[in-house]
């Protein structure tokens, strides 16, 4: 059986990414980040609907998570806070439909590149990796 | 306004199971103002019952609509657009639009996709409480403004039960008793007297307790 490997879409706020694309994302490729993750870059975290993020799913997304910043340091004020609570929303509305809620997350980081924006992507696809296919893809069963 | 609440998933799942096509209809009125059935709230629960039924294995078709409201018959005309699309309609509006598709469209399958809770405001945001109970006979100019009938456990109409502690209700420390408010704000409006004045025996057929009401305007029947 070949590994399976994870659909996570990642959505971060323009300022948590912004050095990540820098270097047409040479960095981001020397620097571990996974390769099946991919980045969807957003003005505010407070801007994503908790329609945009279940779209995700639709689409296929085996994870997805949602890059902020810190809690009480977001450029928007309260952005991170709000997109925050929309993950949550999404994970509870999982549970309702008896999928695992951890496939989805949120992060709150500090701004630039560094190496925590790297760990959390690796972080979501260990953990997706093992939680394994998404049960809405309808190959579970 | 009209509060409402959407059920849970699974029951509304539960109440589709049979169906292949869905018209998912939102309302532009109360629902729309609550968060609750308005046009965001239907692009949500589209995704989650597709998400659904694909982890089913048997997939379904959401056809999204909104209607300005779902309480007044041309409104409800308006239906007639997605005719021959869908095997039923599942309301995101209150139980009044739902009756109202019941009553003008005999044909037509139709579901209640949220729970229609009270009459109610915004207290702050994301948090509803309940204010009036509709029951036909308003007596608020007798108690300051706020209402016993919804906001009382017992809808007492003379005064504070034996239960009021510390200005609290009997049935939740959490809620308020609302004739310890009623009394302080009579009292801070110079209308402390108010408090003495005995309310008779209500009769509660306005209240619906004789059977479903009607308001009828000769005025505006032509
Ligand atoms: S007295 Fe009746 S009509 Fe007036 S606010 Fe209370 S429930 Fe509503
Ligand atoms: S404590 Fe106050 S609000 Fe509660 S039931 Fe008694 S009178 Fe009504």
């Amino acid at each position: 059986m070949s590994e399976f490997i994870p659909d996570i879409k990642a959505f971060c706020c323009h300022y948590t990414s912004q050095q990540t694309c820098a270097d047409n994302g040479e960095n981001l490729q020397k620097s571990g980040f996974p390769g099946n993750v991919s980045l969807h870059r957003v003005p505010c975290t407070g801007k994503l609907q908790v329609s945009t993020l279940l779209k995700a799913f639709e689409e296929g997304a085996d994870g997805v998570y949602v890059v902020g910043c810190p809690v009480n340091k977001c450029h928007n004020v309260k952005g991170s806070q709000r997109a925050a609570k929309r993950v949550a929303a999404v994970q509870k509305a999982l549970g309702e439909l008896a999928v695992e809620p951890e496939r989805i997350r949120m992060y709150h980081l500090e701004r630039g590149f560094h190496p925590e924006f790297v760990a959390a992507a690796q972080e979501m696809d260990k953990l997706v990796k093992a939680l394994g296919p998404c049960p809405f893809k309808g190959e579970a069963q | 306004m009209i509060i409402a609440e959407r059920k849970p998933i699974g029951e509304i799942l539960d109440m589709i199971r049979d169906c292949d096509r869905v018209l998912l209809l939102g309302c532009r009125g109360c629902v729309t103002v609550c968060s609750a059935g308005g046009e965001r709230e239907v692009e949500i629960l589209a995704s989650l019952l597709k998400l659904g039924r694909k982890k089913e294995g048997r997939p379904v078709e959401i056809v999204e609509g909104t209607l300005v409201r779902q309480c007044d018959r041309e409104y409800i005309a308006g239906l007639a657009q997605w005719d021959g699309q869908y095997d039923a309609v599942l309301s995101m509006a209150c139980g009044v639009g739902v009756n109202f598709i019941a009553n003008l469209r005999p044909a037509t399958v139709v579901f209640p996709a949220v729970n229609t809770s009270f009459f109610g405001g915004s207290a702050t945001q994301g948090v509803w409480t309940e204010q009036c109970a509709g029951c036909g006979n308003c007596i608020l100019h007798l108690t300051g403004g706020l209402c016993p009938v919804a906001r009382c456990a017992k809808s007492l109409m003379n005064g504070p039960c034996g239960g009021s502690q510390n200005a609290r209700c009997e049935i939740n420390p959490n809620v308020d008793c609302v004739w310890q408010l009623i009394h302080d704000r009579l009292g801070r409006i110079n209308r402390a007297e108010q408090m003495l004045q005995i309310a008779p025996i209500r009769d509660w057929q306005s209240a619906g307790h004789g059977g479903p009401r009607q308001v009828v305007r000769d005025d505006l029947i032509v």
